[in-house]
């Protein structure tokens, strides 16, 4: 049934219908209409779930973990500081091969306050080995938790994934979203129902101490899951369109690419605006397209080199910022890239932090940017858009 | 801010921008228009502004309606329409930024003779919806709330909103009083008046 719901309530009914089985959370702006409508759908009855109220992220991540190596599917959400507090356990669930399911919905990180969007906070996490999907609408939020359970559950992957909704743009933002049945949700998602898992009255270690002689081969089995997932995601999003009628483009989503000269490549809420653009310029002559990543772990290496042996001019447009380096994912396009036998011009635009927003004009701009870089070669490699100070075409 | 892709294939049907004071039902008022206009088959997004909202402190909401799914997830600088939930803002907030040049305002208006300070080249309608949500029972006699019926009176003035779906998503939508509150759109519906020039 197609309803009207915020990115936040989408996330819960995509854990509810997920048969979440132990959620552990704790409040944050602008996170807790999630944890709050779980707790409204535990309380009623309506979703058969432990809720366990915990006294900070860290102890939330914690519960998760413990509940998962008992054998139990968990949900939990958090954002910004909530996040980055989770870092040492973020990267325990994912070392532990836990299948967690997380919504984090993207904020900036402090000083200053900001309780409005960035992707900051997502980001700083990219090495913690968890799966990241960047949503562009309340809808793949609640497919992608739904799917993400059942890509990170198949005991090839066995890894956590971080479904990120970016904050107040999705979060508060009210649109249509179809919620599918319960039924057809069981049949897609079968439960949880892991190899190993604590179990009263069987002795088994779990997170021992291993000496030199073995660590290394444990890192080394986490690469081999994550490149199992970049196929399972595929792989169950095939299914997930014939159960559902609906496909998000697996871990690159082309948009207009395919006669494209100049492409933007971006992640998140701003990629369903700069389609709009993409349309707009297109009728006035420009050949230009959009690729969206939306899985940053695993990277769509193959997918953009691929594109970009095909184009003229790559934009990167980061909502966040590496200190001392560029774009995380402008350096990350750009050495999937690297090999390619002919490249494209680059370069990365960092723009909407805090909450500022990307208007369709700046989108524009920088489209219009790149093409003539693409043509006359780049200047300033990194530029940071609509900042006070700096060039009015920005603004 | 020139925004001239908006004029053209970017722009969606329509865009509302709703202003008032926390504790008013602002960003629920935008998010009922969003519902009642789904409800007639249209595709809706409604959003606050992403502030920190307070009692008694301003708060804008949006609604943009569309017959195609909307993806623009950018501020809504150019509305078509401008609601008003409490004409004291009319002082201090520029209400009118940005309303499209044939675009409409809808203030609740105590009293509507002396509305001369909008400028005449919007179309200007105006409603008491304060006394009409006091004399429904809505909220309290000195602080009702008026976004119930601002959105009766926002039926009346936009023709691509019936009245009814508005009202059945008031029905729906109200936690308490739901009678009391499709009675006072109702009512806001038929005393909505335009202010000639």
């Amino acid at each position: 049934m197609r309803m009207v719901m915020t990115g936040n309530y989408a996330s819960a009914y995509g854990a509810k219908l997920s048969r979440a089985e132990v959620i552990a959370a704790y409040p944050i702006t602008p996170q807790t209409s999630i944890v709050e409508k779980l707790a409204e759908f535990v309380s009623s009855g309506e979703l058969k779930a432990q809720y366990i109220p915990v006294e900070s992220e860290h102890s939330a991540m914690a519960a998760c973990i413990a509940a998962e190596t008992a054998g139990a599917r968990t949900y939990t959400a958090t954002s910004s500081h909530g996040l980055t507090l989770m870092h040492e356990v973020l990267m325990w669930a994912s070392g532990a091969r836990l299948p967690i399911v997380m919504t984090n919905v993207s904020r900036a990180m402090a000083p200053p306050w900001s309780v409005w969007v960035d992707n900051m906070d997502s980001i700083a996490q990219r090495d913690t080995g968890w799966l990241q999907f960047f949503c562009q609408n309340n809808q793949e939020v609640l497919d992608t938790i739904i799917m993400a359970y059942k890509i990170c559950e198949s005991r090839r992957v066995m890894l956590p994934a971080m479904i990120i909704e970016d904050a107040f743009i999705l979060s508060h933002t009210s649109e249509p979203v179809d919620v599918p049945d319960q039924e057809v949700v069981d049949r897609f998602l079968p439960p949880y129902a892991p190899e190993l898992k604590i179990e009263v009255g069987k002795a088994m270690g779990f997170g021992s101490l291993v000496k030199p002689d073995q660590y290394m081969e444990f890192r080394y089995k986490d690469m081999l899951a994550m490149k199992e997932a970049a196929e399972r995601v595929k792989a169950v999003e095939k299914e997930f369109k014939q159960v559902f009628g609906r496909e998000y483009g697996g871990l690159l989503e082309k948009y207009m690419c395919d006669d494209a000269e100049t492409v933007l490549i971006t992640a998140g809420s701003v990629a369903a605006t700069a389609k709009d653009v993409v349309d707009a310029m297109r009728a006035r002559g420009a050949r230009v397209g959009l690729a969206r990543i939306r899985a940053f772990r695993p990277f769509p290496h193959e997918e953009l080199r691929a594109l970009a042996s095909k184009v003229v001019g790559i934009a990167v447009l980061d909502r966040s910022y590496t200190f001392g380096a560029a774009g995380a994912m402008f350096t990350e396009v750009k050495a999937s890239v690297y090999s390619c036998h002919k490249r494209p011009v680059m370069k990365n635009y960092i723009a909407g932090l805090g909450g500022r927003d990307i208007t369709t004009k700046i989108i524009s701009n920088i489209m219009d940017d790149m093409a003539v870089a693409a043509k006359r070669g780049v200047e300033d490699e990194v530029e940071w858009v609509d900042v006070a100070g700096l060039p009015r075409r920005w603004r | 801010m020139p925004h001239n892709l908006h004029e053209h294939s970017v722009s969606p049907l329509i865009e509302v921008r709703f202003h008032g004071r926390g504790g008013q039902g602002v960003v629920i008022a935008s998010e009922v228009l969003a519902k009642a206009a789904f409800r007639m088959g249209y595709e809706v997004s409604a959003f606050p502004f992403f502030g920190v909202e307070r009692r008694g402190a301003p708060v804008t909401a949006y609604t943009r309606i569309d017959s195609r799914p909307i993806r623009v997830k950018t501020n809504i600088y150019w509305p078509d329409y401008v609601v008003v939930l409490d004409s004291s803002l009319l002082e201090g907030v520029d209400v009118l930024e940005g309303l499209k040049v044939k675009g409409s305002v809808l203030v609740n208006w105590p009293d509507g003779k002396k509305l001369k300070d909008l400028p005449s080249k919007f179309r200007r309608f105006v409603l008491d919806a304060t006394s009409i949500a006091a004399s429904h029972g809505i909220g309290s006699q000195t602080a009702p709330i008026v976004n119930t019926a601002i959105l009766g009176g926002f039926a009346r003035i936009c023709d691509a909103i019936e009245l009814e779906p508005v009202l059945e998503t008031i029905r729906e939508a109200a936690p308490v009083k739901k009678q009391e509150n499709v009675a006072a759109a109702r009512e806001a519906y038929e005393r909505t008046i335009e202010v000639t020039p």
